[in-house]
């Protein structure tokens, strides 16, 4: 499982940076969903994936039976999920409200405050 | 239980929400402000005090024992960070009062300043690695929305290069954090620090390393990875810039400093040539970027990228004295950048324009004002007795005594390039008389950064500003003393031995029960990491 797993997260990882290469203000939001997409599927993976081994004890013992999936990495995604997506609606409000004031769907138009 | 360690976190949280409860209440929120900041000011004293005293700080979030919980600690330089947090919240929720329009308070300016405080003070006392990453969120959102209060062209551009490339520099950040926790097993940052020693040393702990240097270089604004910065800092309403000044890219570098001292410091050797070329070379461009403008803020903006060198050749030289230079230039930096742009605002408002080329004249109508400014720009280029020389001064000593010459002597010529940039503004704005196409009665001036006309509160925006230049005045007199403090940042930071023990050790005082579940943890623990492959 964990060699697919790192050949998805790889293919997520170059996507989303090919997208954010690119000069449209709308593809380097569809970049950066994939690229956040990406570290939270590398997270989740480099704790190891354990598969049908949830981490509960049984009643009236002190720890679980043999191995058990690392719950901590779960919660960690879960947090990085939720600050993304928050992150990612502003982005999306922000390149609209962009493009309304600029009129382009064009990076190369938006240079004015670089010089 | 040591609720000052907590309560730099939680009061900013406290008042942004109760900003929100009266979103509709411009006077309440104006007054949750002031006192909410003040309340946040008289915390961050007693934290450092008590730091003064005690060493280290720890509080086990929800009691859980060390290497579980969240733990939230507080050394020297935390207490510090948080102190000069502080200051300088306190000092923008004055100054807003008078320079924020109409519009910007009734879309949150005051509870999105709350939040940011509560994000960078956050970041500077939390112990666990994925929490830091939190509070950096914390912090960012509350500032990208911060910037583009107003929605004006110039605001947008920059947001979207400022928006992208720190969500860039987060994903890196998460990116870290999740291999770390799959070569080490744990978030908690002394907890990794101890694995990393027992760790066999690997590539992979040079790969993290150098992925923490990138991520925090970013949003550090270091050589080459600053050019959000210089393009979108002069954007937002002028209080905005100056919070961003103050504190935003010094939480990066404190992140440097934290995690380079404490988890890296085996990989350091390896990493140190290119930090310490790092650190000259934002020096040097960040100099010659603003030798090249001519507008007030802007050159301010590159101003912070150039002093950004100063702070990473500190922790590059890595020795207890350079670090100790190198906090002492976070702290001088924080006063005296903010003050500009403080300083940066009223010219604004007096003259209605950035443009150095437009204004003038200002040192005959407001000679306090040029002496506000003339303390704090030879401060940052390093003028005796200010405080900016005294950072210096330690700097070059750590340098020589590492024999690093050609970045010392580049330290010194760059400070003598400030030096030519802040005295083209003071020659354009203070010095020359006023060009005499723009001669406009004072009164049509003073308005807001929204376009409406604003009462002549000037006070509010002349008090932040000379408590601030005397704090750089004080500091350079104080310096015996304030070195004191710094050396002592530099000794924890070296030794890092005491901040683990002060986080995984201090934990077994009243949570004998859950101490015990502690160990039964690790236990479980260490047999799965056996079991996994």
């Amino acid at each position: 499982m964990e060699p697919l797993m790192a050949l998805a997260i790889g293919l997520l990882y170059a996507a989303a940076i090919f997208m954010m290469l690119r000069r449209s203000i709308v593809k380097l939001v569809i970049g950066l969903l994939l690229l956040s997409n990406a570290a939270n599927l590398l997270i989740f993976t480099t704790a190891g994936m354990t598969r049908g081994a949830p981490p509960l004890i049984p009643e009236g013992m002190l720890q679980p039976l043999g191995e058990v999936a690392d719950p901590l990495p779960q919660a960690v995604v879960l947090t990085a999920i939720v600050i993304a997506f928050g992150v990612l609606a502003f982005a999306v409000v922000l390149i609209r409200r962009a493009y309304e004031i600029v009129k382009a769907d064009d990076l190369d138009k938006m240079k004015d405050t670089d010089t | 239980m040591r609720p000052e360690v907590a309560l730099p976190v939680l009061l900013p949280l406290l008042s942004g929400a109760l900003s929100l409860l009266f979103w509709r209440s411009r006077p309440v929120q104006r007054f949750i402000a002031v006192a909410g900041n003040v309340a946040l000011l008289l915390v961050s004293v007693w934290l450092f005090v008590a730091v003064l005293a005690d060493g280290y700080i720890t509080m086990q979030m929800g009691s859980w024992p060390a290497p579980f919980g969240i733990t939230l600690i507080a050394d020297m330089l935390s207490a510090v960070m948080i102190l000069m947090t502080g200051i300088i919240g306190l000092a923008m929720g004055i100054y807003s009062l008078a320079t924020t329009g109409r519009g910007h308070e009734k879309f949150g300016y005051y509870p999105l300043m709350h939040l940011l405080l509560a994000g960078v003070a956050g970041a500077f006392l939390t112990g666990d690695i994925f929490n830091l990453y939190v509070w950096f969120e914390v912090m960012l959102v509350a500032s990208f929305a911060l910037l583009i209060l107003g929605g004006e062209r110039a605001q947008m551009e920059g947001a979207i290069k400022y928006v992208t490339l720190n969500l860039l520099a987060s994903v890196i950040f998460l990116t870290a954090v999740g291999l770390l926790y799959g070569t080490v097993g744990t978030l908690n940052m002394a907890d990794i620090a101890l694995r990393m020693d027992e760790a066999e040393h690997s590539g992979m702990v040079e790969v993290l390393a150098v992925m923490f240097m990138v991520a925090f270089g970013i949003k550090a604004a270091a050589f080459p990875l600053f050019f959000w910065l210089p393009a979108s800092y002069h954007t937002p309403p002028v209080a905005v810039s100056a919070l961003f000044a103050g504190l935003l890219t010094k939480v990066g570098v404190y992140s440097l400093f934290r995690v380079f001292t404490l988890i890296f410091d085996q990989t350091m050797g390896y990493l140190q040539d290119i930090m310490l070329w790092g650190a000259v070379l934002t020096m040097v461009t960040g100099v010659l970027g603003a030798a090249a403008q001519y507008e007030f803020r802007r050159i301010l903006s590159f101003h912070i990228v150039s002093q950004i060198g100063y702070m990473i050749l500190g922790l590059a030289l890595y020795t207890p004295l350079a670090i100790a230079g190198g906090v002492f230039a976070i702290v001088h930096n924080i006063i005296v950048k903010t003050n500009l742009f403080l300083i940066s605002g009223i010219t604004h408002r007096l003259q209605g324009t950035y443009q150095l080329k437009k204004m003038g004249g200002l040192y005959r109508e407001r000679p306090w004002l040029a002496v506000a400014f003339f303390i704090s720009a030879f401060s940052l280029a390093g003028i005796p007795p200010l405080s900016g020389f005294f950072a210096k001064f330690v700097l070059v000593r750590a340098g020589l005594e590492a024999e690093a010459y050609v970045a010392t002597g580049f330290a010194l010529a760059v400070g003598l390039m400030t030096l030519y940039s802040m005295v083209k503004i003071w020659n354009d704005v203070f010095w020359k008389a006023l060009p005499e196409e723009n001669k406009v009665p004072a009164s049509q001036t003073s308005v807001g950064d929204d376009g409406r006309l604003l009462k002549p509160s000037l006070w509010m925006m002349y008090t932040p500003v000379a408590v601030l230049a005397m704090m750089s005045l004080l500091i350079g007199v104080f310096a015996e003393a304030i070195m004191q403090v710094m050396m002592l940042i530099g000794d924890q930071l070296m030794s890092p031995s005491g901040y683990i023990e002060a986080v995984l050790g201090g934990s077994a005082s009243a949570e004998d029960a859950l101490l015990d579940r502690g160990e039964l943890q690790a236990e479980i623990i260490g047999d799965r990491a056996e079991g996994a492959p």
